[in-house]
């Protein structure tokens, strides 16, 4: 039974794996279409000449930082209000944050176009970089409010009060003592806006205007004309940086565990 | 710390981002061009009824082959020692990871004629196409959100205490009858969730269809998509018929589990 399971998973990886051994095979293909023609690495070289990939790589960094940044603070800040509500009030304010998350992506990224199309004419701005922010803002604090909820409510009260009995002011307070125990939660809820923001094309695609670009813009114009092995080095590299970063974070983890299991 | 005061910020916002644009949804949906009352916009909208049925059909069976699929791997995945389990999480989760249209671009790479599938059938003498059907983009669907369903599952049932089981053991019950009484029930939160991770985003999802499926598979995103860059009010419309049905099934898919469960 055991080695059935066993079996059983390594198909689903594989399942899993598949595409991803596919792009990195072919971004090493010195041919232009799906057969093999030898070793090359031109499509690197080819990826990192092209002026319009480098600047979309730019934006989307700058948006996913820029939005997760804000959309934390706001969370943090709205979890911190929202747990003081009660009631209907609560229960209300809880669904409509949960809107975004629910909500369709093709939704939430039309009724923004519409949105900021109208308030475009009416204010003559066009929709660009600071309509795609304002929407990631929008669609990342949701997830930082449901991250940092829970974690507020098992805060165990007294230690803020008794962070007040030692002298510190209401802000010193939330500053010293509330915010590290939310510590976390606040931590997961950035973890997940920026990489939500990083993936997100729906939502960018319509609320991006005529010319900003994103990555995943780009990768959508690129892999449009069907062939294009730039896009396989693209993706192989971003599969090479998304291993670093969950190892790292992994193993992060595991010494914190570790750390945490000498102090007790 | 009874204060309200920090949620105001982020209550603007979602006032600002969220119920606004849904009222211009609202707006557009009931009026024509000229800016009058009318359901115009609604009659158009039943024009697209078979794409719409077709949508929630594959979105159905995506989500049921997901289910079926992640079930086993949960369940093997939250009995193994911590380690094993923080790593195989990690395997799963790295292609989540991948930008949403290089996965379903690298099932176009492994299925196209000539491509690594079809060269592999040949050998054993099977032509079809492989690309460009409903069960491509039914594929493409489970590749693209079966980690969404792995992964409450197996937050489930890791939490579920492997006492439990043993003792159903010591108590006479074979392996289906553990299963059926002890693990499952245990497991309807993590059931829902995932489904719901699932079954929200592949109705609604566009570009799969249109990449891995014919020209008679396009799904209500690609519509809304279409439609929505020349007529706003149809557009609006079917948006609008989307985020209700959704609701829908989410109350629904509520009453066979508790609140909370969906929210985490």
């Amino acid at each position: 039974m055991k080695k059935l399971y066993k079996i059983y998973t390594a198909l689903i990886i594989f399942f899993m794996y598949m595409p991803v051994a596919v792009f990195i095979i072919f971004s090493f293909n010195d041919g232009k279409t799906s057969v093999w023609k030898g070793f090359s690495l031109r499509w690197y070289a080819n990826l990192f000449q092209d002026k319009l990939i480098m600047n979309a790589l730019w934006n989307t960094l700058i948006i996913a930082v820029i939005a997760s940044v804000i959309a934390t603070i706001l969370g943090t800040l709205a979890a911190i209000g929202i747990n003081n509500f009660s009631g209907r009030k609560r229960i209300i304010l809880l669904n409509v944050s949960n809107i975004p998350i629910l909500s369709p992506d093709v939704v939430t990224g039309v009724s923004l176009m519409l949105m900021f199309t109208i308030v475009g004419v009416a204010f003559h701005f066009q929709m660009g970089f600071w309509t795609v922010l304002l929407a990631h803002i929008s669609f990342c604090a949701p997830y930082v409010v449901l991250s940092v909820l829970p974690r507020i409510r098992h805060m165990d009260y007294s230690i803020y009060e008794a962070a007040l009995d030692l002298g510190c002011n209401q802000f010193q307070a939330f500053g010293k003592v509330v915010i590290h125990e939310l510590m976390p939660g606040i931590f997961t809820g950035f973890l997940m806006s920026f990489t939500y923001s990083l993936d997100d094309f729906v939502i960018t695609y319509f609320t991006k205007g005529a010319s900003f670009q994103t990555l995943s813009i780009k990768i959508y114009t690129m892999t449009h004309q069907r062939i294009n092995p730039k896009v396989n080095a693209l993706s192989a590299l971003m599969f090479l940086a998304i291993v670093i970063i969950m190892v790292t974070i992994n193993l992060k983890d595991r010494h914190d565990e570790k750390k945490r299991g000498v102090i007790h | 710390m009874r204060l309200k005061r920090p949620g105001i910020p982020y209550i603007i916002w979602m006032v600002v981002f969220t119920l606004i644009p849904i009222v211009f949804i609202l707006f557009y949906a009931f009026t024509d061009r000229s800016g009058a009352f009318s359901f115009q916009a609604f009659f158009k909208a039943f024009g697209y009824t078979d794409v719409f049925l077709r949508s929630i059909w594959i979105a159905f069976i995506s989500t049921f082959i997901c289910l079926v699929l992640a079930y086993p791997l949960a369940y093997f995945m939250s009995r193994l020692k911590q380690s094993t389990q923080n790593l195989l999480t990690m395997i799963i989760m790295i292609p989540m990871w991948m930008n949403f249209l290089l996965r379903i671009y690298a099932w176009v790479t492994l299925l196209q004629n000539n491509g690594p599938i079809d060269t592999l059938l040949g050998f054993f003498g099977i032509h079809t196409q492989l690309l460009g059907n409903q069960g491509a983009v039914i594929l493409g669907m489970v590749y693209e959100y079966l980690p969404f369903m792995v992964l409450p599952l197996y937050t489930v049932m890791a939490k579920i205490d492997s006492g439990l089981i043993e003792a159903a053991d010591d108590l006479g019950a074979n392996r289906l009858s553990t299963l059926r009484k002890v693990v499952f029930p245990l497991s309807v939160p993590g059931i829902i969730s995932g489904v719901t991770m699932v079954f929200v985003p592949s109705a609604s999802t566009f570009l799969v269809a249109q990449y891995l499926g014919g020209t008679g598979d396009i799904m209500i995103g690609d519509v809304i998509d279409k439609i929505f860059w020349s007529d706003q009010n149809t557009g609006s419309a079917i948006a609008l018929i989307l985020m209700v049905a959704i609701f829908i099934f989410l109350v629904i898919l509520n009453f066979f589990g508790d609140e909370e469960a969906i929210a985490a």
